[in-house]
């Protein structure tokens, strides 16, 4: 049984090294999901209902029926969802991911990332930048226009850009990224500067408005946090190929929605283990304090899944600080300690402050129950309340419960 | 004098296995000592072991 196991990782482990995430495109929802609906919005974590959801993602919620247009107020959006008019789905079961709240709508552009190694697709929405942002729960109106300005102006200048750049590899921005002291989830300044450099000359070709082209450029320039949303979907785009893999023990995706973590694993092909997620420890912004912390959210967990964000610690020192994680050894260690519950080491990510290392890679179901490590992942802290947005940045570690459900799955899938 | 308490009368180098708790109050009592940092498998969790010993076949 151990050495079908293995192999089954090792090739998990093939698949996720050999991935090209590319950006070929920028498209509506509506235009990449079969069967999608205005009164359809997508989540992230694990599947919830309204009845579930943290004061965050319910405000986004809200936030979202009106950005659709379906209702003017709060009130009104209220009453659809209390009527049982709108449906909630994980982006997960659309081939999608999303950070914090992660609303996917109708009308909302995603970025197309494709695995040009194995031909799957994957979307994600588009950063909306800082402050208040609906992926925090924030829903006035500034919120909706900004949403409404990244659909109507950045997306098809992005589309364009993107079409004439014949796309952008994203591996090597990350890999590049890894080296300047990004980690891809908490810190994206590295990796979001590098996509600028990359797309500006052909954005400058593409939009011919002087006033717009500034607009555009200005809001990516001044929002660190760019990359987070590729790097999220090349996460999903290099881990969705590792799926159903017999024997294979391999987590392919782990993900929150505010009250469940979810994870799911090659050999058990969609089923979701879930166990309550845990409280975020970290550094508060001003003013706030973990009494104002919602419980950890977001399926930007991909990260980790593909061995970035917290696996990969050790090479990014400012990180460290802003997550409240202790000291650049404590970093180290982390990053370390996430080798006992991997297969292997990327062949691409490296960490230069570990002798140029390969990235952990390739969670092990069996590794983390046996050792008893959980995986630890580096994440923004939502105020608990909608519409106020980020109150912190920390480290949360995967609910254990989670991986023993899972074993206890594969050895019923395996009939043990 | 029984051997355990020649032991005690001579300076204790300590190795701990496990519960971090008793090499933070050896440190504390200025005693020196080397933590190794071990849990037992799936945390004593008899029915996690029943599934890892059948997968390690």
């Amino acid at each position: 049984m151990l050495e079908k196991i293995e192999q089954a990782n090792a090739k998990a482990l093939q698949i996720i090294n050999d991935a090209q995430p590319t950006l070929v495109d920028v498209k509506y929802a509506y235009e990449v999901f079969p069967g999608f609906d205005k009164k359809t919005i997508l989540h992230a974590g694990p599947p919830i209902q309204w009845e579930d959801m943290c004061g965050p993602m319910k405000g986004a919620v809200l936030g979202a029926i009106r950005y659709e247009g379906l209702a003017d107020t709060e009130e009104e959006a209220e009453k659809l969802v209390i009527n049982g008019e709108i449906k909630f789905s994980p982006n997960h079961h659309w081939g999608a991911v999303g950070p914090m709240t992660g609303m996917t709508t109708y009308s909302m552009p995603v970025f197309v990332v494709k695995n040009e190694a194995f031909g799957n697709c994957t979307y994600c929405t588009i950063n909306e930048g800082l402050g208040k942002v609906m992926r925090f729960g924030a829903n006035n109106d500034e919120v909706i226009e900004r949403l409404k300005w990244l659909e109507r102006a950045l997306a098809p200048a992005l589309k364009k850009a993107i079409a004439l750049a014949g796309g952008i590899n994203l591996k090597v921005i990350a890999a590049q990224a890894l080296t300047m002291g990004d980690e891809m989830h908490q810190r994206n300044v590295a990796a979001s500067s590098l996509f600028l450099k990359t797309i500006i000359p052909y954005l400058i070709q593409v939009v011919e408005d002087g006033e717009q082209l500034l607009e555009i450029t200005e809001f990516i320039a001044g929002n660190e946090q760019f990359f987070l949303n590729l790097a999220m979907a090349m996460g999903k785009a290099t881990m969705d190929p590792a799926y159903n893999i017999p024997y294979s023990t391999v987590v392919t995706a782990m993900c929150r929605n505010g009250k469940n973590f979810g994870i799911r694993v090659s050999c058990t092909g969609d089923q979701w283990f879930e166990a309550p997620v845990e409280m975020p420890k970290g550094l508060y912004f001003p003013g706030f304090s973990a009494e104002d912390a919602n419980p950890d959210m977001g399926d930007s967990a991909i990260v980790e899944s593909f061995g970035l964000g917290g696996f990969c610690m050790a090479t990014a020192p400012a990180v460290v600080r802003f997550v409240g994680a202790g000291t650049f050894q404590d970093a180290i260690n982390y990053s370390k300690q996430m080798y006992e519950i991997t297969v292997g080491k990327s062949t691409h990510y490296i960490l230069p402050n570990l002798d140029f290392e390969g990235t952990p890679t390739g969670i092990d179901v069996i590794k983390v129950v046996d050792k008893g490590i959980a995986p630890v992942i580096n994440t923004g802290i939502a105020h608990k309340e909608p519409g106020v947005g980020q109150v912190g940045a920390g480290v949360v570690n995967a609910p254990m419960g989670c991986f023993e459900k899972a074993l206890v799955a594969i050895g019923e899938k395996l009939n043990l | 004098m029984n051997k355990i308490n020649e032991l005690f009368s001579q300076e204790l180098k300590v190795i701990n296995v496990g519960i971090e708790s008793f090499y933070n109050s050896l440190i504390d009592q200025n005693v020196k000592v080397v933590n190794v940092n071990w849990k037992p498998p799936a945390g004593g969790n008899e029915k996690m072991l029943s599934i890892l010993n059948k997968l390690n076949r």
